[in-house]
């Protein structure tokens, strides 16, 4: 792919949930670790949107944070436009971080409710020094707001006079504040009702046309991802599953967990069908399955992944992570949904 | 035959701002097996209208007008105790989050035992037994071992069907669902989804199914509700509302999905928001966001018209035949 903006490889990042070493030194019990992000690797080409899809604890808001550097990896590389930025600092160095900006899921929680509108905005300016002078950072303000669809009198307004949705232009109006090249969205339309996230869809999508933004987007949401998306990668458990363009992805998924994802999404279209559920939840991730993590749900599971973790393999477009693929046990499911 | 009537249902609330209705002049009817669901944006006074027909609205709100029937019996008149005696027993209730809806210092089996006990008057070594029946029936693994845990032991996904559990053991006719798969992942959500359908089918309760989600209410719902604002908006078969909507809430509602295998250049959206219930206009309260508005719209209130499948709450369709 040409011109990668962003390149993560090997990335991990371990918790440790140790009991105190007295406590265990006592009470007896061992160190105890989650692997939330358990070795990622993914490249987004300049202007493009690589979303991250999974179900809760698949480790795709800690991908987020590493990246933007609110917690630090254990292990591997985050490359940003050529710069090396796992192990610094969040905001660290700033030429570079200043490139990169969040957009958060609750507009109700991202914004200081003590604060004008005008003054959120424009804080990002004023700490990374683009806009010195209060006077030309106020009308670069009043620009921002009308160009997220809002007012420039709303600069005034205190965060709890306006609803979801305007609160999350805000928070976009915010983001891009420092004419960032590179977002991080972690589920920034899923606190927001269905009317309402097709504005702020759309938006996202304007202004990345207008911009030349780069996207990495985090939702639980297929449908949302299926629309925004240029590559979509599905975690479970930590580990990246399946990564592929988004057109591919839908059409013909390759990995069993993708389409057990796929099938269990519920469908405006498809009233009242009847058909088997897949069973079983997402395991507790500080005690994984042995091999592949997802084999005690996967129908073609057999005894070499019950042992041995699959590695990431590429298949023409697509990087799928899966013995049973690799093998060419997969039979060809029907799918009922794509196309 | 019909086992809930809603007639004309106000609930108020007073506000620094005077007397705020949360909902408006809502009528529906539910049948026994038949799952309704009910379905709006934040606000829109699905959850409150749940909580009326449970007697669940939290004072200094109260029901300000209509009517409440269940099995012809008026119920929004009783005294407190009287409707606790109803609560449980004719109508259960699932709400969003497993966690707090159940006590988590008592084990699962206490609490099912408790609950029949309640309300069906059966001894102990009976009410056990059927607790463990139930909890085989929503899905749960080993019930007999599982009886004797607590809520915290069980997963997301197992703690929402000890919730169904207890909503049904009582053998209620009306089970008011709440959100019940709003805090699940979606692999678990589908099955929570096919099982409150196979329970309706077997054991013939009727379902008021509370939620944001069109897909949940595609899957689930035989006939639903859309409320905008206070107000049902629209009313008809899951599939004809779907697949057909008349309103143009509706309507913008559906299109602004997105959805798995098309990937539109541009979602069609609503503009704006839904009014805050202080500050609904004079007519239709979607008049502000219509992209099809006439003048009688900024000035009239619709009534939902129509026959008993399928009505409308718009002065454009009357021009449609019903």
């Amino acid at each position: 792919m040409s011109d990668p903006i962003l390149t993560v490889t090997g990335l991990k990042k371990t918790f440790d949930l140790s009991q105190p070493f007295l406590t265990r030194l006592t009470q007896g019990g061992g160190r105890k670790y989650v692997h939330a992000v358990d070795g990622v690797d993914f490249t987004i080409p300049r202007g493009t949107t690589l979303s991250l899809v999974g179900e809760s604890g698949c480790g795709k808001s800690t991908v987020a944070k590493l990246l933007m550097g609110l917690t630090q990896p254990s292990a591997g590389s985050i490359r940003f436009d050529g710069h090396e930025l796992a192990g610094t600092r969040a905001g660290q160095p700033p030429a570079v971080r200043r490139r990169m900006q969040m957009i958060f899921q609750d507009p109700y929680a991202s914004l200081n409710p003590r604060w004008r509108v005008a003054r959120i905005i424009g804080e990002p300016m004023k700490s990374f020094g683009t806009h010195p002078d209060p006077v030309a950072r106020r009308r670069e303000v009043d620009r921002l707001l009308e160009f997220v669809g809002l007012s420039a009198a709303d600069g005034e307004k205190f965060p709890h006079e306006f609803s979801g949705g305007q609160r999350q232009r805000i928070s976009i109006a915010r983001a891009i504040s420092t004419k960032p090249e590179f977002l991080v969205c972690d589920e920034p339309t899923s606190a927001l009702d269905v009317s309402v996230q097709a504005q702020i869809l759309n938006l996202m999508r304007e202004l990345q046309r207008e911009l030349g933004l780069t996207y990495l987007f985090i939702s639980h949401d297929l449908a949302v991802v299926n629309y925004i998306s240029d590559q979509i990668g599905v975690m479970y458990l930590g580990r990246l599953v399946e990564l592929a363009p988004a057109d591919r992805i839908f059409a013909a998924p390759q990995h069993p967990y993708t389409r057990l994802l796929l099938d269990t999404v519920p469908d405006i279209t498809m009233a009242h069908r009847d058909m088997d559920r897949p069973a079983g939840e997402v395991p507790n991730p500080i005690t994984p399955p042995s091999g592949c993590h997802f084999h005690p749900r996967c129908p073609l599971a057999n005894d070499r992944c019950r042992s041995e973790a699959p590695a990431f393999r590429t298949r023409g477009d697509s990087h799928v992570r899966c013995h049973a693929v690799e093998e060419g046990r997969t039979d060809p499911m029907p799918l009922r949904k794509a196309g | 035959m019909t086992l809930l009537t809603v007639e004309n249902l106000t609930v108020a609330f007073p506000g620094r701002h005077g007397t705020v209705n949360a909902i408006e002049d809502v009528s529906l009817s539910i049948s026994p097996g038949e799952i309704l669901g009910m379905v709006g944006e934040s606000g829109a006074g699905k959850s409150m209208t749940g909580a009326a027909i449970i007697g669940l609205i939290e004072p200094p709100g109260r029901i300000a007008a209509g009517e409440i029937r269940l099995e012809g019996q008026r119920i929004d008149t009783l005294r407190p105790d009287e409707m606790r005696r109803i609560r449980g027993r004719r109508i259960g209730a699932i709400f969003q989050d497993p966690l707090t809806s159940l006590n988590p210092v008592l084990t699962v089996g206490e609490q099912l035992i408790e609950t029949i006990q309640t309300h069906l008057k059966l001894p102990k070594d009976e009410a056990r037994a059927r607790a463990i029946d139930w909890l085989r029936r929503v899905g749960i693994p080993a019930p007999e071992a599982r009886i004797d845990t607590y809520p915290h032991q069980y997963s997301g996904g197992m703690r929402q069907r000890v919730v169904i559990a207890l909503a049904l053991c009582a053998e209620p006719c009306l089970v008011i669902a709440d959100e019940p798969t709003t805090a699940l992942d979606v692999s678990v959500q589908a099955q929570i989804i096919a099982l409150l359908r196979k329970l309706a089918r077997e054991t013939g309760v009727a379902v008021i199914l509370v939620t944001h989600d069109m897909g949940v209410i595609a899957e689930t719902a035989d006939r639903v509700a859309v409320m905008y604002a206070g107000r049902i908006v629209e009313v008809g078969s899951v599939t004809e509302v779907l697949t057909a909507p008349r309103h143009p809430y509706t309507r913008g509602l559906m299109a602004s999905i997105p959805r798995i295998g098309a990937r539109p250049d541009v979602l069609p959206q609503i503009e704006g928001a839904m009014p805050r219930p202080h500050a609904r206009p004079a007519g239709c309260a979607f008049a502000p966001r219509c992209p099809a508005r006439i003048d009688i719209c900024s000035q009239t209130r619709p009534d939902l018209t129509g026959h008993a499948t399928r009505s409308v709450a718009c002065h454009l369709s009357k021009e449609v035949p019903a």
